[in-house]
């Protein structure tokens, strides 16, 4: 019954939340003039030169709380409005382009996950040591590193120096034709998964070879959060009596390590892993950009400079319900496993 | 009380340091010297100087807040010294980089340009010489700003709680709900594109986090004795949470405010980047960053032709930013309160 109750109360905090992300948003929107702001309710091509008649039909003329209605109503029917950047409704463009940003944080999340925690183990473990000297650096190092600088850094030398190596963009040119030619099966739209599903494997090899860069930016910069929470985590648990104990009964260090302490330091990891998909898709904006990859962050970054304001306002609202829904899967895993937080 | 209190009977004089524990009772019979010896030594003791030392001794040994130190130094001289180091040619405008013709192709280093052309013939050294100064007034209006609003904020939320601290702090949860830089890209594009937008926006996303941060601090503290002692002892409210609340508050909120120069910068650059900062010219690291995009890799054969047209100011970026961010770093394992005497 606890446990219930805890999820109803925390489902009641997130449509809060996302009334506040909507206002947000529809203040950032307010900041411009009718005429730019009608782009937020078109459906079709054919009312872009019709924009008298949409700041009419949804009264962008009139008070603040009716245009406000208005648009949420619009927002929850699904019409985002007509992006101008890449000629097509928000919505369409949002169902092209999410595959692949999908794909890039498939590959970088577990990376950023598995090796963050490796690493603030091993720094913990060897505390003050050299081993640890060693590894926090080069995690400050990522975490100081520009993004956009790393990425074009990588470009310069991996596909600069050796010739076309690990090349920018989705995919080579051949491999692009194959892909939208009538043969290749588009089960998901990513194409490592693809490639694989329609038995093309030279695909999914020139797939991998455009997904590399990317994910290694995303990764260093992203990487510094866990180990640094890994380790603090660790440090405390370490010194907490249940190792001693386990220590004292004669289990070897590496098994107090390994199942003892690093379990119950994994806490605080999940609890971050939520925010950690935030950051993560601030860092694709960025990545998608440097490396050409045509995905979501791609979409917004180009919106952004071109004052398409639709898709800017759609990247706020899908990183706003993102962060939101996968708090609260994290703070119902995390009530699940610990008794304490659904209690307390 | 604060000063000399003449007790005649006793010939003695009794001094409350503000702020110490006792008081430091010296006879009027000539022992001047005493006086002056016993005065300091109680001054040593106070809790928050003795804190301050320890503190203190530890950023000097460690070697990583050291380093962050000397490349924060490094750069602020920089930033003092640029109209010498490389004097402006637009005295109205010195952050105008001057550049020569409008050729496309960068021009190597070579006597003149120590760091070489950019596209369009822009200056390299002049441009992050000066983009230094561009640096720390990002960093220090961006961080400072949201410190004061994190204060005012947190401080009332914590202290007076309740259904004021409820408002303020769901209104916190939303901005928390939203990543900084997608928020602070979308503020950008409806203000309008300019490096004095860019820090209006990160000033709008990044105050919450400080709200939160003095705000949980304060609950703490708010439960400790000697805040009760001070309110039984008939102190107001705001002189409370000014002079026994925020002293002991603020340690958490400095060391975010350390890591987020670095921070902030390196968001603003990234903004600047995308091509939302200031226009062309400007001396602004991320803008020379995204000048170079088009010559990352040079002709067949010579595929680091134009090397220095990234690398140099991202270099710059990246030392500044590890500089706040290695002292940050540092600082928090010393205030670390679980780590602290270990």
């Amino acid at each position: 019954m606890n446990f219930l109750n805890y999820i109803i109360r925390r489902i009641l905090l997130l449509v809060v939340v996302l009334i506040g992300v909507t206002l947000i948003i529809f203040a950032i929107l307010t900041l411009f003039s009718p005429e730019q702001r009608a782009s937020a309710f078109i459906k079709d091509i054919k009312q872009l030169s019709d924009i008298n008649s949409i700041i009419k039909t949804y009264g962008l003329d009139r008070p603040v709380y009716v245009q406000y209605y208005n648009w949420i109503r619009q927002v929850l029917s699904g019409n985002f409005g007509w992006s101008t950047t890449v000629s097509r409704t928000v919505m369409e463009a949002f169902k092209f382009f999410l595959p692949n940003t999908v794909e890039l944080a498939l590959y970088s999340a577990p990376l950023i996950i598995l090796v963050g925690i490796w690493l603030g183990t091993i720094s913990a473990v060897h505390r003050d040591k050299p081993v640890d000297h060693f590894t926090r650096f080069l995690a400050i190092v990522g975490w100081s590193l520009p993004t956009f600088w790393f990425g074009l850094v990588l470009l310069m030398v991996f596909y600069g120096y050796f010739r076309g190596l690990f090349p920018p963009e989705i995919l080579g040119y051949k491999a692009q034709a194959y892909v939208n030619s009538a043969d290749f099966v588009r089960y998901t739209r990513m194409n490592t998964i693809d490639s694989l599903l329609n038995g093309k494997l030279w695909i999914f090899v020139d797939a991998v070879r455009h997904l590399v860069l990317p994910v290694i930016t995303l990764t260093v910069i992203q990487i510094a959060l866990v180990m640094r929470i890994m380790r603090s985590s660790m440090l405390e648990v370490m010194g907490k009596g249940y190792v001693l104990t386990a220590r004292a009964k004669g289990a070897s260090p590496k098994v107090v390590i390994k199942k003892h302490a690093r379990r119950n330091a994994l806490i605080p990891v999940v609890t971050v892993s939520g925010w950690l998909f935030a950051q993560l898709m601030a860092g694709v904006v960025i990545t998608e950009t440097i490396f050409n990859r045509k995905g979501l962050g791609w979409w917004w970054a180009h919106a952004a400079t071109q004052l398409d304001i639709p898709a800017v306002l759609m990247a706020v609202l899908f990183n706003g319900v993102l962060f939101v829904v996968t708090n609260l899967v994290v703070d119902i895993l995390y009530a699940y496993i610990d008794p304490r937080v659904r209690l307390g | 009380m604060c000063g000399w209190d003449r007790r005649t009977e006793e010939q003695e004089f009794i001094y409350t340091l503000p702020g110490t524990i006792g008081t430091v009772r010296i006879r009027k019979n000539g022992m001047y010297f005493l006086k002056k010896r016993r005065i300091v030594r109680e001054f040593e003791q106070h809790p928050r100087l003795k804190e301050f030392r320890f503190s203190f001794g530890k950023i000097v040994k460690n070697p990583l807040s050291v380093t962050g130190l000397s490349l924060i130094f490094i750069f602020f001289l920089i930033a003092v010294f640029a109209p010498v180091i490389s004097p402006p040619k637009y005295e109205q405008e010195p952050f105008r980089i001057p550049h020569e013709g409008y050729s496309v192709i960068p021009n190597p280093p070579g006597p003149g340009h120590p760091f070489g052309t950019t596209t369009k013939q822009y200056d390299i050294f002049y441009g992050v010489i000066w983009g230094t100064r561009t640096a720390f007034r990002i960093g220090f209006m961006v961080v400072g700003t949201i410190l004061i609003i994190g204060i005012a904020v947190g401080s009332i939320s914590g202290y007076f709680g309740g259904i004021v601290d409820e408002i303020l702090m769901r209104v916190v949860d939303i901005f928390m709900s939203l990543p900084l830089f997608i928020l602070a890209m979308a503020i950008v594009t409806a203000l309008g594109r300019s490096l004095d937008n860019i820090m209006r926006s990160l000033i709008i996303v990044g105050w919450p986090i400080y709200a939160r941060t003095i705000r949980s601090s304060i609950l703490t503290i708010r439960e400790e004795d000697f805040i009760k002692a001070a309110k039984a002892l008939g102190s107001g409210t705001f002189k409370i949470i000014l002079k026994h609340i925020l002293p002991n508050a603020i340690y958490p909120a400095l060391i975010l405010a350390s890591l987020d120069i670095g921070a902030m910068v390196l968001t603003a650059a990234a903004l600047s980047f995308l091509g939302l900062g200031a226009q062309e010219g400007y001396a602004d690291w991320g803008q020379m960053v995204s000048l170079a995009r088009n010559y990352i890799v040079g002709p067949q054969g010579q595929p680091f032709l134009f090397w220095y047209v990234v690398t140099i100011p991202g270099l710059f970026i990246l030392f500044f930013v590890l500089g706040w961010n290695l002292l940050g770093d540092a600082l928090r394992d010393i205030f670390d309160p679980k780590l602290r005497r270990k």
